[in-house]
C-alpha cells in the first residue's frame, strides 16, 4: 500500500471534498428523513412517521403529478425533435458547423434568463404570444394561470433548452454509422423513411437509451423553471403559480426544507423522489431494451 | 406514406442521399430561427419601453431605450457587484476543478493501485444521483461551520463534481501514450513530473472543454446560491436576475436589459469556443454511453 502513496495523494483532494460535500451528505439526508428537526432544536427520532405523512400528503402527490406531466410533455418532443434535426443535419453538407452552434446555444443560457423570458412572452395580460393571437382575432389565452397551460409553458421552455443538446449527441452517433450500411440498404431499394426506422433507429439504440436516462434524471429535477417563472420567494409563498399547478416535487422540497424549516420532512421528500426516479429510469431502460428483441 | 417507391436511376456518381422534395435546409433554418428568436426578442424588449412592447400590436423592431433600461437595472440592483461575485466564484471554481480532477484522473487512467476499481465505481454511481439529495445536509454543514452567506460556500461543493474525473480519465487513457510516460520514467521523472510535464500539455483540448463546462455551470447555477447566499451583499448574478423579476408591477424592458447584460458575456464566450466545446461534449457523451 505504501508504495502507492503518490497515487493516493493525487486522488485525495478530490475524494476528501467528495466525501465531505457529497458522500456523507447523501447518507446524512437519509438519516434526517427519520428525524423531526427544524434546524435549531434537537433532533427527534420519529421512525417512518415522515414517510407515512408523505404518503397521505395531497400536496406531495400533486407535486409528483405535476413533475411527471411536465417531464412527459417536455421529454417526448425534445428527443423526437432532436432525432429529426440530427438526421436532417447529418444529410446536409454545407453550414453544418453553423447549424450545430446555433441550435446548441439555448443550452448554455441560464435557466433563470430563459424562465424570465418565457414569463414575459407568455404573460396573460400583454405577452407577445397573446398580442400576436390578438391581431389574428383570438382572445387572450391564460397561459400562466390555467393548470394545464402552465405545464405546457414550462415544458416548452425545457424543450427549447434541451433539444439542441440531444441533437448534438444523436449527430455524433449518426456520424459513427458506416456509410456502407446505407448504401447496402439503398441497393435493396429502401427509401429514406424505411432506412430511418429500420437502420438508423436500431443502430442508434444505445445512444437513444443514454439520452432517455439523462433526460429522465434531468427532466424530473425541474425546479428553477417554475420557481423563477412564478417569482416565488420567502415573501411570496404561492409556489408553483395559481393552484400550485407548476409546483414540482423539488420545489415542494425547497418549500418544506428551506421556507418552512422542516428539515426532516424535506429529506423524506427528496428520498422518496429519488426512489421514484430510479423506478422510472429502470422502466424506461426496460422499454428501450425490449424494442431490441422484437 | 403512400408515395410509390420508384427505382432510382443509378448514375454511379457518389452523391449523399438526399430526402426527396423539400430541402433539409428549410427545416434547419426554421429550427435555427426558433432557437435564436428568444435572444433577438430579448434585445427587442431591452431596447424599447415596456409600454411600447405591450401595446397591441406590439412594436417588433429595435428601439432606442437600451441605456435607459440599463440605468434602471443599475438603480434597482447591485448588478456589477453581483457580476463580480459571479466572475470570482466561476473562475476560482474552474481553476480548482481543472487541477483537482486532472490530477485524480491521471492517477486513475495510468496507474494500478489497490482500491482503484471500487473508488472509481463509487464515482460512477454518484454521477447518477440527483444532487438535491445532498443539498439539505450541505446547507446544515455550511451553517455549522459558519459559511452561510459566504462565497466559499459555493466553491467547495462545486469541486465534488465526478463528471470531470470520469471524462478526463477517458481522455487521458486514449490520448496520452504509455510509451511517453515510460520514457519520462526512464529519464527519472516521478509521478508528479509525469503528470505536470507530460500528461497535462497533452490533454489541453480536454482541459479547455472542461474549463468552459465548469465555468458555464458555475455562472448559471441558481438553486444552491439561492439557498446558501443569505447575505444580500454576496448575491450572484442569477439570484439578482430572479430578484429583478419579482414584484407585481414588473418593468419587463428593464428586466430584459438585465437578462441581456447577464447572458451576453457567456454567449460571447460560447461563440468563441463553440467548436471545441461541442466537439468535446459529444466525445464524452458518445463514449460514455
Amino acid at each position: 500500500m505504501l508504495s502507492y502513496w503518490r497515487q493516493y495523494l493525487a486522488i485525495s483532494p478530490f475524494y476528501l471534498i467528495f466525501l465531505g460535500f457529497s458522500f456523507v451528505p447523501v447518507f446524512y439526508s437519509l438519516y434526517l428523513s427519520f428525524q423531526r428537526y427544524d434546524g435549531l432544536g434537537t433532533k427527534q427520532f420519529v421512525g417512518l412517521q415522515q414517510f407515512e405523512f408523505l404518503w397521505s400528503d395531497p400536496v406531495f402527490w400533486l407535486s409528483i403529478r405535476n413533475t411527471l406531466i411536465i417531464w412527459v410533455l417536455s421529454t417526448v418532443p425534445t428527443l423526437f425533435g432532436a432525432l429529426v434535426l440530427a438526421t436532417l443535419l447529418h444529410s446536409v453538407r454545407r453550414f453544418k458547423g453553423f447549424y450545430r452552434i446555433a441550435l446548441y446555444v439555448p443550452n448554455v443560457t441560464s435557466i433563470v434568463a430563459v424562465a424570465i423570458f418565457f414569463g414575459a412572452v407568455f404573460s396573460n395580460d400583454f405577452g407577445l404570444v397573446n398580442a400576436i393571437l390578438g391581431t389574428v382575432g383570438i382572445s387572450p389565452v391564460p397561459w400562466l394561470s390555467d393548470p394545464w397551460l402552465i405545464k405546457v409553458v414550462i415544458a416548452l421552455l425545457m424543450t427549447w433548452m434541451w433539444t439542441g443538446y440531444n441533437m448534438i449527441i444523436y449527430l455524433a452517433g449518426l456520424q459513427a454509422i458506416p456509410q456502407s450500411v446505407y448504401e447496402a440498404a439503398r441497393m435493396d431499394g429502401a427509401g429514406p423513411i424505411r432506412t430511418f426506422f429500420q437502420i438508423t433507429i436500431p443502430i442508434m439504440r444505445p445512444i437513444i437509451l443514454f439520452t432517455v436516462v439523462i433526460s429522465t434524471i434531468n427532466g424530473l429535477q425541474s425546479f428553477s423553471e417554475p420557481q423563477v417563472l412564478f417569482a416565488s420567494n420567502a415573501a411570496n409563498q404561492n409556489l408553483g403559480g395559481p393552484g400550485q399547478a407548476g409546483l414540482t416535487t423539488l420545489l415542494y422540497f425547497y418549500q418544506s426544507a428551506f421556507l418552512d424549516n422542516d428539515y426532516g420532512y424535506g429529506a423524506a421528500i427528496v428520498w422518496a423522489f429519488f426512489v421514484l426516479i430510479i423506478v422510472l429510469v429502470v422502466i424506461n431502460w426496460r422499454i428501450v431494451q425490449r424494442g431490441r428483441k422484437s | 406514406m403512400t408515395t410509390a417507391v420508384t427505382p432510382r436511376p443509378d448514375t454511379g456518381a457518389k452523391r449523399p442521399r438526399r430526402p426527396k422534395g423539400l430541402s433539409p435546409h428549410l427545416f434547419l433554418v426554421l429550427a435555427v430561427v426558433i432557437s435564436v428568436f428568444p435572444f433577438v426578442w430579448t434585445i427587442v424588449m431591452a431596447t424599447n419601453t415596456t409600454r411600447d412592447i405591450y401595446k397591441s400590436p406590439p412594436k417588433l423592431t429595435f428601439g432606442s431605450h437600451l441605456l435607459e433600461n440599463i440605468r434602471g437595472v443599475l438603480d434597482t440592483v447591485d448588478f456589477f457587484g453581483s457580476m463580480l461575485n459571479t466572475i470570482v466564484i466561476a473562475s476560482v471554481t474552474t481553476v480548482l476543478v481543472l487541477f483537482v480532477d486532472s490530477l485524480a484522473a491521471f492517477a486513475f487512467a495510468k496507474f494500478e493501485f489497490p482500491g482503484r476499481r471500487i473508488l472509481f465505481g463509487t464515482l460512477l454511481v454518484f454521477m447518477m444521483l440527483p444532487l438535491q439529495l445532498a443539498v439539505l445536509p450541505q446547507f446544515i454543514l455550511m451553517s455549522e461551520i459558519g459559511w452561510v452567506g459566504m462565497l466559499k460556500a459555493l466553491v467547495w461543493p462545486a469541486l465534488s463534481n465526478a463528471f470531470g474525473i470520469f471524462w478526463l480519465r477517458q481522455y487521458i487513457e486514449n490520448g496520452v501514450p504509455d510509451e511517453l510516460l515510460d520514457a519520462a520514467r526512464i529519464d527519472g521523472a516521478g509521478f508528479f513530473r509525469q503528470y505536470w510535464n507530460v500528461a497535462l500539455p497533452m490533454i489541453k483540448p480536454a482541459l479547455s472543454f472542461l474549463a468552459i463546462y465548469a465555468f458555464v455551470g458555475a455562472w448559471n447555477d441558481y438553486v444552491w446560491p439561492l439557498i446558501v447566499l443569505t447575505n444580500p451583499e454576496h448575491v450572484t448574478l442569477q439570484v439578482e436576475l430572479a430578484q429583478l423579476n419579482v414584484g407585481h408591477n414588473t418593468d419587463y424592458s428593464m428586466v430584459m436589459a438585465g437578462v441581456l447584460m447577464a447572458s451576453l458575456p457567456l454567449v460571447l464566450v460560447f461563440a468563441v469556443f463553440a467548436r471545441g466545446f461541442i466537439a468535446g461534449a459529444t466525445e464524452g457523451a458518445v463514449q460514455g454511453s
